[in-house]
């Protein structure tokens, strides 16, 4: 394989084609856009399923009736889209279909504005829409990341039968650097015994989310639950950076991660022992290492490019074995380490 | 085991499951399910066909028909069954649902699929009220109308003027087959039957979108008895929106017997 210059969107969506992506539905928002208009162009000279539909709504219901069917299916957007699709995102959740959904994040809340954040933490990892779940969220720090990421969301989902966002801010899907892409693949067309495909020579097969009888849905939550328990058991990723010999340490993800990975060697250089813990998956959360991790250090630096909502995460992990500050930029200002330095000597005291 | 010389001439439908459905006495819904049922037989399109219905009434829909099915969100079915329809291109994919879900809260998705030409069959049940949720004002209540959201009767400076969707989805080029029918009595029973064919073969035609508009009744929330409701179908609702074809494609029209 060739490594290439690639824009972060485009990286993403060619990375999905090379995983098998039959079919994609979304809708236009910066700075998501290239994703949709890269794939517009691509898809159809490959005899796959482009719609650009009416709504971000309208997108995620195309994608859960494609999923349905059986399709390696996907939609990207950017917060406020994502937004829009909760309704159908709880209801793919609740049906168990394998989605892959990209949330290129940007400023919020309301129209906020177009530049990137990470404010969609909460939305992403916490459920998002109504009811009891989670989806797996896979946050890239880099372009190749997000292809890397993007390219196995589509073997999470169909493992587990759930929704898989990579979620990447603004920066990641607008910046451009060099990747080299996983290669393409053939997808296995086995019926897995649950799709709609026509019930040809079989029992009808059914699709749902209704359970009238309240202990019949709670067998379902349990199921999901289970589920999710297998999830947060196999699917924690992270990495760790200096954190060897470190007395201090800072938690980010993201661009976010990137950038405190070089206040943390500037502090170095002045003889500060600190190291960086980058989240990878942000459900499931790295609870059980960033509870070693605080037994380890003396204090915890967190940056976050939002008001602090991995933040929480961290608390809930860390209790209050020992002190953690907070950095945070909003509306779409992004941190310099110039701005990160000072947090982590401040931490040190 | 049927003496001889006797024939079969009226069955529970295959692609209908044998089950008690959780319809109110009087309501057609069950005659439009048996027409359906009928015609996917009579295609012998049971094997290939997956059905798709919202929210509403007929969310139970899937545990009557012997197809494939999938239950979707409020107003959503047409958008999930372009997902289906579009990576199951040999496949008969129909949606079936109530006006609130496709006159009000699916109204972008009902039109865009429309205008895309989606090759997939709708069947838009009116009965000009939100039934599964207790009788609200529906976007097809007619002026006047009580409604447990309209109980001074349906004020049309207060509360908007009804939606009429065929004439709306008849002006979409992207249309090919757009009728609307009714129930109330055999006759317009068999006319219903037969739109409900002809929209079929427009889909098994590869021909584009159709749609067969089913005026229909409520006897619960409209608080009539059975016979009072098919009455006021007749007399209230059939002059409020008019049966006819409102659009049938060129493309089209050789599929259509009358
Ligand atoms: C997003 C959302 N909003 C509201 C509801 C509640 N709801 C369920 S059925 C229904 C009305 C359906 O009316 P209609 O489409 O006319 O079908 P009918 O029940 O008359 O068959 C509503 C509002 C819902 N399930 N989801």
């Amino acid at each position: 394989m060739t490594r290439e210059l690639w824009k972060g969107n485009e990286a993403i969506a060619e990375s999905a084609l090379r995983a098998g992506l039959e079919a994609y539905f979304g809708y236009p928002i910066t700075p998501q856009t290239e994703l949709l208009e890269y794939l517009a162009r691509k898809m159809p000279e490959m005899k796959r399923v482009f719609i650009q539909a009416e709504s971000e709504v309208a997108a995620i219901n195309m994608v859960y009736g494609a999923a349905a069917g059986g399709a390696r299916v996907m939609s990207s957007s950017s917060s406020p889209g994502v937004s829009l699709m909760q309704e159908g995102l709880s209801y793919i959740a609740a049906s168990e279909v394998p989605v892959v959904l990209v949330d290129i994040m940007r400023g919020g809340p309301g129209l906020g504005n177009i530049a990137p954040t990470q404010a969609d933490y909460f939305q992403l990892t916490k459920g998002g829409g109504h009811g009891d779940y989670h989806p797996i969220v896979l946050a890239p720090a880099t372009v190749q990341e997000a292809a890397d990421l993007t390219y196995e969301a589509f073997d999470l989902a169909e493992k587990y039968r759930c929704i898989v966002i990579v979620a990447a801010d603004g920066n990641i899907g607008q910046m451009m650097e060099p990747a080299e892409l996983p290669a393409p693949r053939q997808i296995d067309k086995r019926d897995r015994g649950w799709e709609l495909t026509g019930a040809v020579g079989r029992e009808r097969r059914i699709i749902t989310s209704l359970y009238m009888q309240p202990e019949d849905l709670e067998q379902v939550n349990v199921r999901l639950q289970g589920k999710q328990k297998q999830i947060e058991q196999n699917e924690v990723r992270y990495q760790e950076y200096l954190l060897d010999d470190a007395e201090y340490a800072v938690i980010a993800f993201g661009t976010a991660a990137r950038v405190a990975l070089t206040a943390v060697k500037w502090a170095r250089a002045k003889g500060i022992r600190v190291g960086l813990f980058r989240p990878i998956s942000l459900f499931p959360f790295p609870y059980a290492r960033v509870a070693e991790l605080s037994k380890k250090v003396r204090a915890l630096l967190v940056v976050e490019m939002n008001a602090g909502q991995m933040l929480e995460d961290v608390r809930l992990a860390a209790r209050d074995a020992l002190p953690i500050s907070f950095f945070g930029k909003m509306g779409g200002t992004v941190p310099f380490p110039d701005d990160v330095l000072p947090e982590i000597e401040k931490m040190v005291g | 085991m049927l003496a001889k010389n006797m024939q079969v001439v009226y069955k529970m439908p295959d692609a209908l499951t044998d089950v008690v459905t959780h319809y109110c006495p009087g309501c057609t819904h069950g005659v439009i399910h048996r027409l359906i049922g009928e015609v996917i037989d009579e295609l012998g399109i049971r094997e290939k066909t997956i059905g798709v219905a919202p929210v509403g009434c007929s969310v139970f829909a899937y545990n009557y028909f012997d197809t494939d099915f999938a239950e979707a969100a409020h107003g959503r079915a047409p958008a999930m069954a372009t997902g289906l329809k579009r990576v199951h291109p040999d496949r008969v994919v129909f949606t079936y649902h109530g006006d609130g879900d496709l006159a009000a809260i699916g109204t972008a998705e009902i039109i865009h699929a429309a205008a895309r030409g989606e090759n997939i069959t709708v069947f838009f049940v009116n009965n000009a009220v939100y039934g599964m949720t207790g009788g609200q004002m529906a976007p097809t209540t007619l002026p006047g109308m009580t409604t447990t959201s309209s109980p001074r009767g349906r004020d049309v400076e207060l509360q908007g003027f009804p939606l009429h969707m065929a004439e709306m989805l008849a002006q979409m080029p992207g249309a090919s087959y757009i009728v609307r029918r009714s129930v109330h009595d055999p006759g317009h029973i068999n006319q219903t039957r037969k739109a409900i064919k002809a929209a079929l073969k427009v889909q098994l035609n590869q021909a584009g979108f159709s749609l067969v508009e089913i005026l229909s009744n409520c006897p619960t929330n409209w608080g009539m008895s059975a016979m009072e409701s098919m009455n006021f179908l007749k007399e209230q609702m059939v002059p409020f929106y008019p049966l006819g074809d409102y659009r049938i494609a060129d493309a089209v029209k050789s599929l259509i017997v009358k």
